[in-house]
């Protein structure tokens, strides 16, 4: 037998980590752009030419190089191998993101989405042969609107802001049908941005609603708003301090007097699904966003999908295309002679995000209603038991009540401290964990928003709270270097994003080659 | 459930930790008469095995594009991708990152979107290009909406040859935005805009080639609208067609969009796809979307960022130039890699194919008796006229197994002179005998 080298034994003096000649650092490599080592005549698609033939382009042929490099298969395997591993990812560890809902993504809904018989369907195909996509459509607005409590579903906006942006064009269409212009939406101050943007691009003026002390809205100063030039109040339940409205009820009668509308952002649905309805308490309209609470992979930011469910009074006016279910099956309305709406557009070509509606699909049946239940409850439980195992170290701004899927920390505890809300997120990176969402809500200073979801085990959750405690413990004691120049571990280092913006780089160009001078 | 870690022990032992009775405790701000109980009307929790039972029947009962003699188009292709796309997107590291917000773990993101926004700059010939947006329809409408902050003018001048789903798009939005549109009806034919373009409108939105296939020289439209102080606004829904037809680019379009579900996407019955966006520099900071820079982190190594985020609504809240949050991400992954695998030769090639696969689809449906195929120029795509009601057509089309394109009426019901109209495509995947039982079939159905 051949001993030669083996077995291998550390030695006692650890030396210093070399640099290495080419930067890399065993595991992590470094990858340089496809434009610095593709090359234009190098093609990984192996296409056999067409014999020749007459164009008609009428002469607009394309005669100019583009400049696009082509990578051999194996190239191409590899360079995008090596950049998903400068990736964190749910798969790799816990992505407490708050408002964000970064929950386990089943890869049966992966392999759904890749059934010939809904990947490989196109949008314009006969309806005649498109009767199971058709049918699934039906079903998953069967099971959003059991689960909102609300009778229909818009379909096609395909994403959260697109859907609020549809709600909030329904909204309008509604209005202008009893013959009202109104100009104002309210807004409370812990909104995502986009609640704001969407209603100001419909021409609304945004009015800001102020959080009462504990971190909600409170009917009274909403009250002190309402008018008869209000379209709509914007409210997102649970909120984005991961507090449940509790008086929404008293909310939606209040702007239901004055014959607002009451819009629901769904970002934070997957804390109540199965536990109440947001149409037993008075929501009119709500987005729902699949990538969210049903689980459709977020993807490095996308695609998403957001469906918005309608009350009565807003369902009419309800975008193309449609679905409608009657003895002779499910048929689609794309146009508003061919259906009884009085729909208000269209949000996009075609009917939306189906690849995402099957995987929403797959994960509703999976869990199903006892299932969706449970995992609401988890996400809660999960939320809070991270909130009790570090209440003592951090400090709550809304006081120590129960918290829904996400708990919320400003950075009160860390003053004087040295170390930033910014700081210790980048610290949590060289832990192991994406950090938190930080500074957002707005409502907080520095904020720290958690959310586990319901997809982290116990021993999970209690590894995630001692890493959380030694660190805010080594804050506390003014051991700032680990923080400071946190990251150290990832595989970079803090990124100058002043610089970024301040001369934007937004593209690779072709280097231009200085000519020495004779 | 399997998708749930936390045993009935575990839930014991952490209720008792925070101190709650129970976990309607921790429910307990949820007005009690509201609560609910259960949801008695859906069914319970499924296996595996379930599930693939309940949607695999569900899936069969549609045809797949794969599995006839398939040509229809109109926005959406039928483009053979690559094995390895599909496994590379559903890398872990892709498939369940979030939108790069901490830049130092999330390199491989910034790193591919830098790379893309450089692809859709070269193939559509323009300066600079934003990280995606949703789709090219909803791309037309931000792109608008960008041209009346750059013009600081209120109107838009649509093309009657724009694909309808995406007028209808642009108008939805515009209209309830308080913008105003002027759209001559699809039609088909040559036009000329010129007339209804002056120094109160925004931008002119033409699509090439058009909804009905037609290539067209976009340059003296682009001298007119420049004139009169406009933005030219190109769509391009069949990206590949930018391997073989000059780009918008190089016709003085000052913004391109784009549908990018042709380059690495399913068909997916419309959607998720690819919105591409692109622009001139100097507006940069009127674009919607995101966007990703070059920089150096700490040691100066180079590295991406998010950047030009002053425009975005999560910092300007109401003063955002688009209330777009999301993008395509995994979309735009699946574009950028399927198209540094075809790189310049394989797309031109990959173009060709697809140009050379319509002329002979062309010619075999121009032989049909009755059919008559309308365009002088096309890249992949044309429109034929058959005698009586084109739906009909396709639909015995259909009953005899053949996908055979769209019936302009689907798109634009109100105008009778489109009735007799069918939108035809032949991309890669066709084959001479595809093209054959088209023709074939053409024929018995119109005799």
């Amino acid at each position: 037998m051949n001993q030669q080298g083996r077995p291998t034994k550390p030695i006692d003096a650890v030396p210093v980590a070399p640099a290495t000649f080419t930067g890399n650092r065993a595991l992590r490599i470094e990858e340089a752009l496809i434009f610095e080592f593709g090359r234009t005549d190098v093609t990984g698609v192996d296409l056999d030419e067409p014999a020749e033939f007459a164009p008609r382009l009428g002469g607009l042929e394309r005669k100019e190089p583009i400049g696009l490099p082509g990578l051999a298969e194996p190239e191409a395997v590899r360079h995008y191998v090596r950049l998903s591993r400068m990736n964190y990812s749910i798969d790799s560890g816990v992505f407490p993101l708050g408002s964000c809902t970064m929950k386990h993504n089943p890869r049966l809904n992966e392999k759904m989405a890749r059934l010939p018989g809904f990947g490989d369907i196109h949008p314009l195909q006969p309806q005649s042969t498109v009767s199971g996509a058709l049918q699934l459509v039906a079903e998953l607005s069967r099971w959003l609107c059991e689960l909102a409590g609300m009778p229909a579903v818009a379909l096609s906006p395909k994403a959260g802001a697109h859907g609020e942006l549809c709600g909030m064009m329904a909204i309008k269409a509604a209005l202008a049908a009893r013959g009202e212009k109104r100009s104002i939406v309210l807004v409370p101050e812990s909104a995502h941005g986009t609640n704001p943007a969407t209603a100001a691009l419909l021409g609304y003026r945004v009015e800001t609603i102020p959080a009462r002390d504990d971190g909600t809205v409170d009917p009274e100063e909403v009250k002190k708003h309402l008018s008869k030039d209000v379209a709509a109040l914007m409210l997102t339940n649970p909120n984005t301090c991961g507090l449940f409205e509790r008086d929404v009820v008293a909310i939606a009668d209040a702007v239901h007097a004055v014959g607002a509308f009451f819009y629901a952002d769904g970002a934070n649905f997957n804390a109540i699904v199965g536990k109440v309805r947001p149409g037993d308490l008075g929501v009119d309209a709500m987005h729902i966003n699949l990538h969210k609470t049903f689980s459709t992979p977020h993807g490095g930011g996308g695609p998403g999908a957001g469906p918005v469910t309608l009350s009565a009074a807003l369902a009419p006016f309800a975008p193309l295309p449609y679905v409608v279910t009657d003895k002779n099956g499910v048929r689609l309305v794309e146009h508003a002679a061919d259906g009884a709406g009085k729909p208000f557009g269209r949000m996009c070509a075609f009917h939306g995000q189906m690849g995402m509606f099957v995987r929403a699909m797959s994960y509703m049946l999976a869990h199903g209603a006892d299932g969706m239940r449970q995992a609401s409850e988890d996400a809660v439980l999960n939320a809070n038991y991270v909130k009790a195992g570090l209440k003592d170290l951090m400090s709550l701004p809304f006081g120590d009540g129960a918290c829904m899927h996400e708990v919320l920390f400003d950075d009160a505890w860390l003053d004087g401290t040295g170390v930033s809300t910014l700081d210790f997120a980048k610290a949590m990176i060289d832990e192991g964990y994406h950090p938190m969402t930080m500074y957002f809500p707005l409502v907080v200073h520095g904020a720290m928003l958690i959310e586990p979801t319901e997809s982290e085990s116990k021993a999970s959750l209690d590894l995630f709270v001692a890493a959380l405690r030694d660190l805010a413990m080594a804050a506390r004691r003014g051991d700032t270097a680990r923080f400071s120049g946190a990251p150290y571990y990832a595989p970079r280092r803090r990124l100058d994003e002043t610089r970024a913006a301040r001369s934007p780089v937004l593209r690779w160009m072709k280097p231009v080659v200085q000519e020495a001078a004779e | 459930m399997r998708y749930l870690p936390l045993t009935p022990e575990d839930r014991s032992e952490m209720l008792a930790r925070i101190g709650a009775r129970d976990i309607d405790e921790l429910f307990a701000d949820i007005p009690a008469d509201k609560r609910l109980d259960a949801l008695p009307d859906l069914p319970l929790t499924k296996s595996e095995i379930e599930v693939e039972r309940v949607l695999g029947r569900m899936a069969a009962c549609n045809v797949a594009a794969g599995s006839v003699p398939f040509f229809v188009g109109c926005g959406a292709y039928k483009h053979h991708i690559p094995a390895s796309v599909d496994h590379l997107i559903q890398r872990s590291e892709f498939l369940t990152s979030y939108t790069p917000y901490q830049p130092e773990i999330a390199q491989g993101t910034l790193h591919y979107l830098f790379e893309f926004q450089t692809q859709v700059a070269l193939l559509t010939g323009m300066e600079v290009a934003n990280a995606s947006m949703y789709d090219g329809s909803t791309a037309a409408a931000e792109a608008v909406l960008m041209a009346h902050r750059v013009t600081k003018r209120n109107k838009a001048v649509l093309s009657g040859n724009l694909h309808p789903h995406y007028a209808g798009t642009i108008e939805t939005v515009s209209r309830l935005s308080g913008h105003e549109i002027v759209a001559p009806a699809p039609h088909g034919a040559a036009e000329d805009l010129s007339g209804l373009i002056d120094n109160t409108v925004a931008c002119v939105v033409v699509q090439n080639p058009d909804v009905f296939g037609q290539v067209r020289d976009l340059k003296p439209l682009a001298e007119k609208v420049h004139a009169a102080g406009a933005l030219l606004i190109v769509a391009v829904t069949e990206v590949v067609s930018l391997g073989l037809v000059t780009p918008p680019g190089e016709m003085d379009a000052d913004i391109v969009v784009g549908e990018g579900q042709s380059i690495g996407n399913a068909l997916s019955f419309g959607g998720p796809y690819v919105g591409l966006f692109a622009s001139r520099t100097k507006f940069v900071r009127q674009m919607p979307g995101r966007l990703v820079g070059e920089t150096v982190d700490a040691e100066g190594k180079r590295g991406f960022v998010l950047t030009l985020s002053t425009r975005e609504q999560h910092i300007r809240r109401e003063k955002a130039t688009s209330n777009i949050c999301t993008n395509s991400g995994l979309c735009t992954l699946a574009f950028t890699i399927h198209l540094s695998l075809l790189g310049e030769a394989g797309l031109r090639r990959l173009a060709r194919i697809n140009h050379a696969n319509a002329v002979k689809l062309a010619d075999a449906l121009g032989k049909v008796p009755g059919v008559k195929v309308l365009n002088e120029t096309f890249f992949n795509e044309f429109t034929i006229r058959v005698p009586g009601d084109a739906a009909q057509v396709i639909e015995k089309l259909a009953a005899k197994g053949v996908l055979g394109g769209v019936p302009c009426s689907r798109l634009a019901p109100d105008n009778p002179h489109l009735r007799d109209l069918i939108i035809a495509a032949s991309t890669e995947v066709n084959t001479d005998e595809d093209r054959a039982a088209y023709a074939q079939a053409l024929k018995e159905v119109l005799a």
